[in-house]
Parts: structure tokens; C-alpha cells; sequence
């Protein structure tokens, strides 16, 4: 590992200025990717400003009924919140399916929205690969990825981002909010990721030196009624190889309002927003819920060894509104 | 700003065990391997140093954590409490009574990580945290009962290379009725 100089911050302002922008050092959460990836040399700052101590580590319900999550809030913090339960319990579900009991402790939610990709090429520095050195090749795209990308990539990188958390915030329209040296700033979660292009290597839209202070989750009375479900190689403890958050209002039979977002299928969570085209003032039945999956996945581009999740989230999709209209309908 | 000094080690003190320790640490030194090679607390172990068997877990101001993925510096100021921590005096904690009972290990090596995580699991379940295999996770559902399904989703950050699970998980919940029990006394 590469030697680098650490600084604790005790807030945000003193946090920007030991970043300082510079394009060598990180700032440390809660290191459960980071400090990884340290250890294999894929990252090798030449400092660390460790913000785990700033104060935004506090979960709020706004005066407009929004939730505001601080983030430095744990993952653990963050699902056994009692509004988070209540009003956005994909979300809980999401955070509590991913990692095990000690990461979440240690894991932060800044963290967890610039995790960086599992994919093998990535964390091997014997490979090439054009998220780490631009210009490189995808090994992937002829190599090992059955768990790549089936929408958004490209011929550069196929490539998944990781996050339960993500799915579910993106289902929420959450809205991340961040600081620089030059003032504050917001973006959807859905603008954070760059489209991959020919540019896998630069993954989100923050500013230079961009420190994320929190994520703010508009009221929305559908996601008390929603659910995450995460299909992975083994029962727990594993990354998805698909998952879906879903929230939905029926009545009379038809979709009111439905949130739809695809899991370990893009280099982002993915907003299903022609499934939800589709769904929105139709039946709910199976019919609508299959021809809505269809909607989403007629993007879709498969490599030879990723076929099955075109499969898997149709299946994901129509199994999880199928529960939820049914639970609805009690 | 600019840091008054650039420098690629620091003095910590570090609280272990209710005992302050303050040494000179290369920032790039983990939790763990502060613990095992400058303090001797070796009852911490390594695995895979990567944050995914759960042998190195212990407590950081009583939450169960990855000490492989913690780096030493960052610990600072935080309690840290190892299996070494565990008992009080002769007396065993009753998650190490329950494994030893139940003989919930085989080699030993995962033992101190699954019984630093048990320790915490039972603290979680008493919080009322759910987990991934809870049904309702709504506040007003109320805890689940820590059934042997919710022991191993909750447990399944430690790995046993020998796979003593069906004890472990047996031990996990003999130890959850003991703690209770002590705690109503």
C-alpha cells in the first residue's frame, strides 16, 4: 500500500479544505471499499480525510415531510430507523440485504453511493480495464461477466454498480446533496451516475473535491407499500445478480402510482421509468405487470453469459407487483 | 488550508478493552494488525484480511466490525473491545459459555470473530433491529423472535472454514436465552 498522510475532519468546511481537490487523496467513511481497494493498490491515495466524525449522522423528517439522511448515517443506523421502517421499508430491506452485520455498522451512506464496482477486471491490476486505466480494453465484454450489464453499458464497460441502498433511493427519487469550496450543490440520485460511454472512468457528476453531506427523500405516501427483493448466488451475504425495488397504490384494480428500480443490471441503480410508463393507470394483473418488464428489457443488450437476467427481471418484476397488488387488495 | 505537517504515521491511543494504549502507528496499519503485532492481543484473528470471513470482528463502541478493513489511526478515540475483553475475570461471557457447552467450533480459528458477532447479534435482536429475512419490517410489527433463521442471516458475516454452523447457531440461541435471563434477574 501506498504511504499517505491522514487528517480528521470535524466539519465540512474543514473537511473541503484538507481535500483540497486534490486528485490524490479520498475522503475516508466508513473504508469498507476504500481501505479494500488500498490493500490491492486499485486506489492509492496519497491522503485520507477521514469525515466519519462530521456531524451528519443524523436522520430527520423535514417541515415538508421529506426524510433527510445524514451521510455519515450507517447503513445499520439507516434500516433500523423507525421512519425509514415505516414509510420507506424497501429501503431497510434493500440496506439489510447487502454485506453482512459488521459492514453496515462501519459502512456510511456517502459511501455507499460512490462504492465502486465489484467486477473482477476491476479489482485485478494484472487486467486491463478502462474504468481503472482509461484506454485499456474491457476484458469483460469477451472474458468473465455473467454478472455485467445488460442496460446502459457499452463497448467500453459492462460493468454493474453494486449498491442495494441505491436501488431503493432511486426508486424514492432521493435527492443527494454535497458541498464544495465554492458553496452547496444537489442532484437526483438518477443525474449522480454518468452515463458509461466512452468515459467508464468517470463514474458521477460531483464537482471536483465534492464531499456528499446527505440524501433527502421527497414524501411519498406508495413507498410505505413497498418491497426489495434481491436474487444472489447464495442465501446471504453476497452481491445481486438481480434485484428490484418496487412501491405500488392500487385502486379499483388499477395502478395508481408504482416506483420501479432494477438492481446489478447497469453501471447505476436503474430507474424503470418505461416499465412504470406502462403500469401507471392500467390493470394490475399479470398481463400489464409482464408487458411492463417487456417495456424495460426491450433495451436490453445481452452479452453471450448475461441472458438470464433479461429473464430474471421480468420474473423479479412480476412476482413483486403480483405480492404487492395482492397485499393491496386484502 | 494546508495541513500544518504531511506525515505517513501518527500517535494514537487506543482504548482496548477499558485499557488505554497509545503507540506510533504507519496509518496504513489496520485495527487487526495493530492488535496482533504491536499490542499482543492475538486472540483477534485474520482471515482474509478483506473484509469478508468476519474472523478479525470485534467491538467498536459495541458495534461488531471488520478490524481488517479499520484502519489504526481511525480508531482513535473509539472503545474497542476484543474476545480478550470478553470475559469477566474467570467468568465467561455467556456467548462464550453457550459455544463451549454447545462446542460451537471445530479448529477455533472463526471463534473469536462468531462469538464478538453473537455478542453483538444479541444486542441488535434486543434493539429491535430486523434483518434480511424479517417478514415486516415496520416498527410496529415488533422484533421477530431470533429464530434459527434470523441466527444465520445475522450470523452470516462469519464464515467457519470447518462448518460447525448447526452448533453455532444452536449456541447463538442458548446464548440469547441466557443473556435474557440474566438481564430480567
Amino acid at each position: 500500500m501506498r504511504e499517505f498522510d491522514y487528517w480528521r475532519a470535524h466539519d465540512v468546511s474543514g473537511a473541503l479544505a484538507l481535500l483540497d481537490a486534490d486528485p490524490e487523496a479520498r475522503f475516508l467513511g466508513g473504508g469498507t471499499n476504500l481501505v479494500d481497494l488500498m490493500k490491492t493498490g486499485v486506489e492509492r491515495p496519497a491522503r485520507l480525510v477521514d469525515v466519519r466524525e462530521l456531524p451528519l449522522d443524523h436522520i430527520e423528517v423535514t417541515a415538508d415531510g421529506a426524510l433527510r439522511i445524514g451521510a455519515t448515517v450507517t447503513n445499520s443506523d439507516l434500516a433500523a430507523h423507525p421512519e425509514v421502517r415505516r414509510r420507506y421499508p424497501a429501503l431497510t430491506q434493500a440496506v439489510l440485504a447487502g454485506a453482512s452485520g459488521q459492514l453496515r455498522n462501519m459502512a456510511t451512506v456517502g459511501g455507499n453511493l460512490l462504492q465502486r464496482t465489484r467486477c473482477g477486471y476491476f479489482t485485478d491490476l494484472a487486467k486491463p480495464c478502462n474504468k481503472r486505466v482509461p484506454g485499456s480494453g474491457c476484458p469483460a465484454i469477451a472474458g468473465e461477466h455473467h454478472n455485467h450489464a445488460i442496460l446502459g453499458a457499452s463497448d467500453h464497460c459492462v460493468a454493474t454498480h453494486p449498491s442495494d441502498m441505491g436501488v431503493a433511493l432511486t426508486a424514492f427519487d432521493a435527492v443527494v446533496s454535497y458541498e464544495t469550496a465554492d458553496g452547496p450543490g444537489k442532484l437526483p440520485l438518477a443525474d449522480l451516475y454518468l452515463p458509461v460511454g466512452d468515459t467508464p472512468h468517470r463514474e458521477t457528476a460531483l464537482p471536483p473535491g465534492a464531499l456528499i453531506t446527505g440524501v433527502t427523500l421527497p414524501p411519498a405516501p406508495v413507498a410505505a407499500h413497498s418491497r426489495y427483493r434481491k436474487v444472489r448466488e447464495r442465501a446471504s451475504y453476497a452481491f445481486a445478480i438481480g434485484s428490484i425495488a418496487a412501491a405500488l397504490d392500487v385502486h379499483d384494480g388499477v395502478v395508481r402510482e408504482v416506483r420501479l428500480a432494477f438492481g446489478a443490471v447497469a453501471s447505476r441503480p436503474w430507474r424503470a421509468r418505461a416499465a412504470e410508463r406502462v403500469l401507471t393507470g392500467a390493470p394490475a394483473d399479470a398481463e400489464t405487470f409482464a408487458a411492463a418488464a417487456d417495456a424495460e428489457l426491450a433495451a436490453a443488450k445481452p452479452l453471450p453469459h448475461n441472458g438470464y437476467k433479461v429473464t430474471l427481471m421480468r420474473n423479479l418484476v412480476v412476482a413483486v407487483l403480483t405480492e404487492l397488488a395482492e397485499e393491496a387488495a386484502r | 488550508m494546508t495541513p500544518a505537517s504531511e506525515s505517513t504515521y501518527s500517535a494514537v491511543t487506543l482504548k482496548i478493552n477499558g485499557e488505554k494504549h497509545t503507540l506510533s502507528v504507519d496509518h496504513r496499519s489496520t485495527l487487526l494488525d495493530a492488535l496482533r503485532e504491536r499490542l499482543d492481543l492475538t486472540g483477534t484473528k485474520k482471515g482474509c484480511d478483506q473484509g469478508q470471513c468476519g474472523a478479525c470482528t470485534v467491538l467498536l463502541d459495541g458495534r461488531r466490525a471488520v478490524s481488517c478493513l479499520q484502519l489504526a489511526v481511525a480508531a482513535e478515540g473509539r472503545e474497542v473491545t476484543t474476545i480478550e475483553g470478553m470475559a469477566e475475570g474467570d467468568r465467561l461471557h455467556p456467548v462464550q459459555q453457550a459455544f463451549l457447552d454447545l462446542d460451537g467450533y471445530q479448529c477455533g480459528y472463526c471463534t473469536p470473530g462468531q462469538i464478538c458477532s453473537a455478542v453483538a447479534v444479541i444486542e441488535e435482536h434486543a434493539a429491535g433491529w430486523p434483518s434480511a429475512v424479517t417478514g415486516d419490517v415496520s416498527p410496529e410489527a415488533g422484533p421477530p423472535p431470533l429464530s434459527p433463521e434470523e441466527i444465520r442471516e445475522r450470523m452470516s458475516g462469519n464464515l467457519c472454514r470447518c462448518g460447525a454452523y448447526v452448533s453455532i447457531v444452536e449456541a447463538v440461541a442458548r446464548a440469547a436465552g441466557n443473556v435474557t435471563t440474566e438481564a430480567a434477574a
